[in-house]
């Protein structure tokens, strides 16, 4: 027992639930590479006003359409604005908008699938009919009607995204609620009097916040691409707030796709590469956060 | 204490034990009826005895276990363990209970959470309940409980799924162990396992009632192994026990045509006792319980039925010391 004790933690087996998810997710490559390119674009657009002498928003008619050069390494767009710093400080927008809608939605998911699968009844089925109906919004029409009576800001995009997407997150959530409540460890829980604030916290929510964490990182991935999709509709933000979106929208002319690559390439690799940053990591959490994975 | 000579003897009591579920139907979830999952059944457990619950499926030998134990509400009844209501018990008290009465359960699957490692399974309930002081002490436990159902140190920090179906159902029975019950219910313990581990886990059942002096309710369908580990035999039939006894007397001396014909459908490796054996069988498919036939309710598959039994409820009749049944036939009424 002693040595039992002693021993070094080197096999997973010997770690904590959430300990061996972080080992598992540690070896998979694709998913550290992924979080660690994410984590170098969040803190180029987090530090972008110290790093960069240029403003995103102020017009320089003397300098528009500048090639790449070594003062503005992406050149400049039609106004003469700086196209990396407008670069970096669209991906605060489309991050940012995406990890609160995220975030929002999640909240408000996990609330109402839980309260939905804990009760059950009634207030399950009131929930339920709520969630079909939001999912059955057809998405762009509502987005056309809300923009036209509530405006164009950025608290009124992310409210209609988190207003359409909250239904996934509540049906997860109560799904494997309802199938966990079946399980005979929770009943063996309740025949040893297992409190309620251990069953919650280390039976029921383990269990489905793994789930929600997956469901999350993808969330992000298509959130972004929600976005971009809307941007390039010109039913996103306004200017001159740039989003990665905006700024492929704005590079849309057949001149400037064959000419000035400095437009939207830049945008459009920083989409990608994100999107596919967050799949991978969500990829990797879910095979990390299953404990029937040995490595 | 002048009781305590009665205490010896009957551990647990459970008298008129009803659980009706209710069937909802429509929008409302209006109740159309109920399903008489167990109706009025009485019997006694004695203390460090095996009380065995045969009977077909669907028959409610789960419910009575789960109701005993206040897992699910009961409709009606009363049990008493070790002179304590159960089902009178203020939070306190069933929390006492639930250190006092145990249950292991059928799937070894679905009854352990994948995500905690066998110490925390086996020792959460220690920490629970206060019985361990702390994690160390806790720790120290669960490697001498898991030690005695026949598990390694060094197994305490795997996770469920690193294990057999066998190996898994001695975790339970550990988990079961851990808060050092004095009743058990093993609700088809042994089911879901291949033969040859199943007598491995009904001999460490075995082991651990002759060292904890364990009492045990033992659920199955598997006649054999009621035969093996019983020491009273309660036999099932849509909601009630339609007899009960010693071992002896259910398997060598059945009374009612129920219990005969589970006997005679069970396998026999004894080719002396297949030729001796009259044959009963059954007609027809069990009556569903939201709608039990009336008067007797085996008549509709009896063999021996006659028109008293589709009228008249049998009484629950003592033929002879410590053996019940509920048949007209078996009281020489026919
Ligand atoms: N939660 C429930 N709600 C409604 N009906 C139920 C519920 N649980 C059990 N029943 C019904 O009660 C009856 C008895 O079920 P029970 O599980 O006790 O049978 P059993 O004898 O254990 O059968 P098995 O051998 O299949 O485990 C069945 O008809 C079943 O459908
Ligand atoms: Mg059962």
């Amino acid at each position: 027992m002693d040595t039992v004790k002693t021993k070094k933690v080197r096999d997973v087996r010997e770690l904590s639930y959430w300990g061996s998810v972080f080992y598992r997710l540690r070896k998979n490559k694709m998913a550290m590479v992924s979080i660690v390119v994410l984590a170098l674009i969040v803190l180029a657009c987090v530090l972008v006003p110290m790093l960069s002498p240029y403003s995103y928003f102020v017009t320089n008619t003397d300098n528009k359409q500048m090639p790449p050069s070594v003062e503005h390494p992406l050149g400049t767009d039609d106004l003469g604005r700086d196209l990396l710093t407008r670069f970096f400080y669209a991906g605060r927008i489309s991050l940012g908008i995406a990890l609160i809608v995220v975030v929002l939605e999640c909240i408000v998911g996990v609330i109402m699938g839980g309260v939905a699968g804990y009760y059950g009844g009634l207030v399950d089925a009131a929930i339920m009919r709520l969630c079909e109906m939001f999912m059955s919004f057809p998405f762009l029409m509502f987005v056309i009607t809300v923009r036209a009576l509530f405006g164009n800001s950025l608290v009124v995009l992310v409210a209609v995204l988190v207003l359409l997407t909250w239904p996934s997150v509540a049906r997860i959530v109560r799904g494997q609620i309802l199938a966990l409540r079946e399980q005979e460890y929770m009943q063996a829980c309740e025949a040893l009097g297992i409190s309620d604030f251990r069953r919650i916290f280390r039976h029921l929510l383990p269990n489905v916040l793994a789930y929600v964490i997956v469901y999350a990182t993808l969330g992000m991935a298509s959130v972004i691409l929600t976005e971009t999709a809307l941007s390039f509709l010109g039913l996103g933000v306004a200017p001159p707030t740039p989003t990665w979106g905006t700024l492929i929208q704005e590079a849309r002319s057949r001149i400037v796709l064959v000419q000035r690559w400095w437009y939207w390439i830049p945008p459009g690799l920083g989409i990608s590469v994100s999107v596919m940053c967050f799949n991978l990591i969500g990829d990797g959490l879910r095979d990390a956060l299953d404990p029937k994975m040995k490595r | 204490m002048n009781n305590t000579a009665v205490k010896q003897e009957t551990l647990l009591e459970v008298k008129g034990l009803t659980k009706y579920f209710p069937i909802q139907a429509g929008v409302f979830h209006k109740t159309v009826g109920h399903v008489k999952a167990v109706d009025d059944v009485s019997f006694t457990v004695k203390r460090g005895k095996t009380m065995g619950l045969v009977g077909e499926s669907g028959c409610g030998k789960s419910t009575t276990g789960r109701v005993l134990l206040r897992l699910l509400e009961p409709t009606a009844g009363e049990v008493s363990f070790a002179g304590n209501d159960v089902f009178k018990a203020d939070k306190r008290q069933l929390q006492r209970l639930r250190t006092q009465m145990q249950i292991i359960f059928q799937d070894p699957y679905s009854s352990l959470n994948p995500r905690l490692p066998v110490r925390e399974i086996v020792g959460e309930a220690m920490l629970q309940h206060g019985i361990a002081s702390g994690r160390r002490d806790m720790n120290e436990r669960v490697i001498e409980v898991i030690g005695k159902c026949g598990l390694f140190p060094e197994q305490a920090s795997r996770y469920p799924h690193q294990f057999s179906g066998g190996q898994r159902q001695r975790i339970c029975i550990a988990r079961a162990l851990a808060v050092n019950p004095e009743f058990v219910v093993c609700d088809e313990a042994v089911s879901a396992l291949d033969v040859s581990i199943q007598s491995q886990i009904i001999n460490l059942l075995k082991d651990m009632q002759d060292e904890m002096g364990l009492t045990y309710l033992f659920i199955s369908h598997d006649l054999s192994v009621v035969k093996f580990i019983s020491d009273d035999v309660g036999v099932m039939y849509l909601g009630q026990i339609v007899e009960y006894g010693g071992k002896q007397q259910i398997f060598e001396n059945p009374a009612h045509p129920y219990t005969e014909a589970l006997l005679s459908a069970a396998p026999s490796f004894d080719p002396k006792a297949r030729n001796n054996k009259k044959r009963i069988i059954m007609e027809g498919d069990v009556p569903s319980p939201a709608n039990p036939p009336p008067g007797c309710r085996f008549h509709t598959r009896c063999p021996f039925a006659k028109d008293m039994c589709k009228e008249i409820v049998p009484e629950n009749k003592e033929l002879e010391p410590g053996h019940f049944v509920m048949c007209h036939k078996a009281h020489g009424l026919l």
